[in-house]
């Protein structure tokens, strides 16, 4: 007699469960309403949801008192931690920044909402080509905040300064041998995976499986005489001797070099086989309470002086052609030198999501590293 | 050991798998009702912000992976029939073993620990248990990284090694790391329901026994251990449960150069972006675990 | 002590000793060391650059560092009082009645304490996300997710650690001294306050400080439940690895220690004022 009873239950939770995560699917799909804001209009409060260490607190705080509205920011650590919060609805967040795949994905779930582009006559001061981006053609909904690329840092104290710059530097055994348990791999299935195809002479979007089974088993070769697969540290653990080769992201090996007593003993390069270009953008989520202050401080952040005042402070490209004269000449140095990017930029790619192959890449990943 | 023995009512009943609106009516003794009502608070929090949302993990492990999310819709098995993939169980065996590693080292040293404190004055007792946790109010990731400078290279751990003619030890970024960061991660998960349980212990057992010519080991295996199994086996399940899916540790102190349980579920959820395949591993992990744990509740706490 | 045979001797007693003080060096070396790089003129925690005062000095300077910290004090306190009272009457429940539902209970129980970390997380965000956006339709009100959504998670696992902990002190507790009071006719609430309540005390205080710890350190469910302007100590932590964690968290670290270490000497010094009551609090020992 009771057996029945605790089904019937279940299934009524199981009812519950169901209709609620209905609803929640209902809020995905609100997004891509425009805007419709006046120049330097507010309309609220402004809660920037950011990378952290990205922008000064105090810049933040100069727009709050030029508006005259308060400033908040929550800072994450991932593009794909910072989605899903998005997504699910009520987050509360005016203003966003993901990466270039990333706004793609969002575009495809419904997560953004339209720009008003008429409020944001600064667009005008972006470089050429920061427009008719391929995870946004048309810039409906995404303004480039900062760039950078994925290379490699070298201490030269060990490697010395005749060495190629090619990836082989790590997945070559005859040149890497002799730094086996001093390398470090990016902890990152699209990047790690997507430096080896560049290094096998594929496209790091490749969606052909038997290049990117290449890629694996060269990553998993590779493993050996890794000393860690690390993202976050990559550039720290490089200056601080523990390995002698970093494959890492530009502005954080910068900032880690400058940092050390001899900035001039460590290089950062982008091999000749090319590598990955990214883009961090500024975008409005579907349903952000305050979407004509965003706008502002989107346009704002565009003018000259504030551009190069953010790229002092975080070390990484604008892609705000006014702000160029603005930036420290050290830091202008970095972005400009030639040496920085050895295949040119047209052999820089940036990662595009590739949807239902995208969990090749992940399993793949795992796969190289068991 | 009749002090143990005795209960109010006879342990040995079986009741009917019960509903929950189901108690009430059946709350025919008083005890059975007074229970019923000290259990409901905490019945119904997790009821409202634990079971709901673990049963809409559930109905996520039959959805649809698509390149913009996961999709209500097309319910599937396609995220159960993954599990079946060699990688899969390469990486169960290796968490496994790793998390029993960590358990088994974290009992050895937190038990004579916690007998230690236990068969101290109350505030000497106090004061140990309150230090035992100090160092855990600190940040997690710093503590992480300190270890990072003990382990790795010319840090204390090698100086130390080679003062000792030893060789220089580089530890960083292997598998002793990993577990050693564990281990510490997770001790105080170990003693502290060891010394709640050893603390109860009417040490006067211990004296009787030593009186009557019992070993140091006899008094052990005779009188403390069954005495103190609630806690060994609380402890156990509080430590080899959260490392089996420990993720940062391993990362930071192992290089990631092996895929561990904890991670091969995040990167589902959170890189593939594969909720479905993600909730499918958590579902699975979570009923093998509470089968696993309550078998093994059952089995220690026979005779309790 | 010595009178008793209980307290160990000989060899026993070494290894015993021996073996406190490994687990505390054990414990306290990464403290020691994180100690030392907190006074290090250098951005990067595992770089010495010489001794400074700068991130104490920055410390009171940072409004964001100082609300986190707050907010992630305020998110433990509330968490652990709550999951105390209700893990505390679980572990009661569960081990002193048979009631019907008590299998489910008991299984139920330890779930939090079996799931994953990041799918806690991923679960919370969905169930809060659709809670929330219920009751706004209904009330028509417009919260959103913040350091309240934050805290009813904490006590959803803090309350399984709790019951798990106290349980280990309750499972085979002598009941005689309970039962004894009431025959000498003591009320149920009596006899539970007492006699039932200093008895399992050090577990509950054991409960506590895990549930604390836990609630201090935790990233990935906070992460997910929180909202706008909820940012926890450890969230913003975490967030700081890609940029590098700088001697500024080891030298919040060192305050937050230091607090509770005065805290200790303080309560001990009060409790010598009043002199020694906690002695009833124990069963065994010394009799």
């Amino acid at each position: 007699m009771t057996i029945t009873r605790p089904g019937r239950y279940l299934a009524g939770l199981l009812a519950i469960a169901l209709l609620a995560a209905a609803c929640g699917n209902d809020s995905d799909s609100g997004g891509s309403a425009a805007a419709a804001c006046e120049v330097n209009g507010t309309d609220g409060d402004l809660q920037i949801y950011n990378w952290a260490e990205y922008i000064d607190e105090e810049q933040l705080a100069a727009f709050g008192e030029e508006f005259g509205v308060a400033v908040t920011m929550d800072t994450f650590d991932s593009n794909e931690a910072m989605q899903p919060i998005i997504a699910n609805g009520n987050s509360g967040y005016d203003l966003i920044v993901p990466s270039d795949y990333m706004v793609a994905i969002m575009i495809e779930a419904g997560n953004l909402m339209k720009l008003d582009k008429d409020a944001i006559p600064n667009l005008s001061n972006l470089s050429p080509e920061f427009s008719g981006l391929i995870y946004d053609p048309a810039g409906d909904y995404s303004v480039p905040y900062q760039w950078g690329t994925t290379g490699i840092g070298v201490d030269t104290a060990v490697v010395g300064t005749d060495f190629p710059r090619s990836w082989g530097l790590i997945f070559d055994p005859a040149i890497a041998d002799q730094y086996a348990g001093r390398i470090s791999l990016l902890n990152d299935p699209r990047e790690t995976l997507g430096a080896a195809l560049k290094y096998l002479g594929y496209s790091l979007n490749s969606t052909d499986q038997s290049q990117l089974d290449e890629a694996r088993d060269l990553v998993a070769a590779t493993a050996d005489r890794l000393a860690a697969f690390d993202t976050d540290q990559a550039d720290e653990l490089l200056t601080t001797g523990v390995t002698a080769i970093g494959h890492g992201y530009s502005g954080d090996m910068f900032t880690q070099f400058t940092e050390t007593d001899d900035p001039a003993q460590y290089v950062y390069f982008v091999p000749e086989e090319g590598g990955t270009r990214w883009i961090d953008n500024m975008a409005i989520p579907f349903d952000a309470p305050n979407p004509c202050t965003a706008h502002t401080f989107i346009n704002w952040l565009l003018d000259g002086d504030n551009g190069a005042e953010l790229s002092n402070w975080n070390y990484y490209g604008t892609p705000n052609q006014a702000a160029l004269d603005g930036l420290e000449e050290e830091l202008r140095d970095f972005l400009v030198d030639p040496e920085v990017i050895v295949g040119g930029i047209d052999s820089l790619e940036s990662i595009q999501d590739q949807g239902d192959f995208e969990p090749n890449y992940s399993d793949a990943f795992v796969e190289a590293r068991s | 050991m009749t002090a143990i023995d005795e209960r109010p009512v006879d342990p040995g009943v079986e009741e009917p798998p019960a509903a929950t609106p189901a108690f009430e009516a059946a709350a025919e003794n008083a005890d059975a009702r007074r229970g019923f009502l000290l259990a409901l608070p905490g019945y119904v929090y997790l009821l409202v912000f634990f079971v709901i949302p673990v049963l809409i993990v559930f109905v996520y492990s039959f959805a649809d992976r698509t390149p913009g999310g996961t999709e209500l819709a097309n319910w599937n098995l396609d995220s159960y029939r993954k599990l079946g993939e060699p990688v899969v169980r390469e990486i169960l065996r290796r968490s496994l073993w790793l998390a029993f590693l960590t358990t088994a080292i974290c009992l050895v040293f937190s038990y004579p620990f916690a007998y230690f404190m236990a068969t101290r004055s109350p505030r000497v007792r106090n004061l140990m248990l309150v230090f035992v946790m100090i160092p855990f109010w600190s940040n997690f990731l710093v503590r992480n990284y300190a270890w990072r400078v003990i382990l790795g290279p010319d840090g204390p751990w090698s100086s130390t090694t080679e003062t000792l003619g030893l060789g220089s030890q580089d530890l960083l970024f292997t598998q002793q790391a990993v577990v050693l960061g564990l281990v510490y991660g997770f001790m105080p998960f170990m003693i502290l329901p060891l010394y709640a349980s050893l603390e109860r212990i009417d040490l006067r057992l211990v004296e009787a026994s030593r009186d009557l010519y019992a070993s140091g080991w006899q008094t052990f295996r005779r009188v403390l251990l069954p005495l103190s199994m609630p806690g060994v086996i609380a402890g156990s399940i509080l430590v080899f449960v959260p490392s089996l899916g420990a993720y940062v540790t391993p990362e930071i102190l192992g290089g990631a150069k092996s895929t561990l349980l904890g991670s091969y579920i995040v990167i589902q959820f959170l890189t593939a972006r594969n909720v479905p395949f993600g909730a499918t591993l958590s579902v699975v992990l979570m009923a093998a675990m509470l089968a696993g744990t309550l078998a093994y509740f059952r089995a220690g706490g026979r005779n309790l | 002590m010595t009178a008793t045979t209980a307290s160990p001797r000989g060899l026993t007693r070494v290894v015993l000793s021996a073996n406190v003080a490994v687990v505390f060096l054990f414990f306290y070396a990464p403290i020691a060391l994180l100690t030392v790089f907190s006074f290090s003129n250098d951005r990067n925690p595992s770089r010495w650059g010489g001794f400074t005062l700068d991130w104490y000095r920055e410390f009171g300077e940072s409004q964001s560092l100082q609300d986190a910290l707050r907010r992630s004090l305020w998110v433990a306190l509330w968490s652990t009082i709550v999951s105390v009272i209700l893990g505390t009457s679980s572990a009661l429940a569960l081990e002193r009645f048979r009631f019907r539902g008590r299998r489910v209970f008991d299984a139920l129980l330890y779930l939090p304490i079996i799931i994953p970390d990041v799918t806690m997380g991923i679960m919370m965000l969905i169930f809060f996300g659709d809670a929330i956006e219920l009751v706004n339709d209904i009330f028509g009100t417009s919260y959103t997710k913040g350091i309240a959504t934050i805290t009813l998670a904490h006590i959803a696992f803090n309350i399984s650690f709790v019951s798990v902990v106290v349980r280990a002190r309750l499972a085979g507790m002598d009941q005689r001294m309970e039962e004894a009071a009431r025959d000498l006719y003591a009320s149920r609430t009596q006899a539970f306050r007492h006699v039932t309540l200093p008895q399992i005390m050090p577990g509950i205080a054991g409960g506590a400080l895990l549930a604390v710890t836990i609630s201090l350190d935790d990233v990935v469910v906070t992460q997910f439940s929180s909202g706008p302007g909820a940012t926890t100590l450890p969230v913003f932590v975490f967030s700081l690895i890609r940029k590098g964690v700088t001697p500024l968290i080891n030298a919040t670290s060192v305050i937050m220690l230091t607090a509770s270490v005065l805290l200790v000497l303080l309560s001990i010094l009060t409790e010598g004022l009043r002199g020694n009551e906690s002695t009833t609090t124990t069963t065994g020992g010394t009799p």
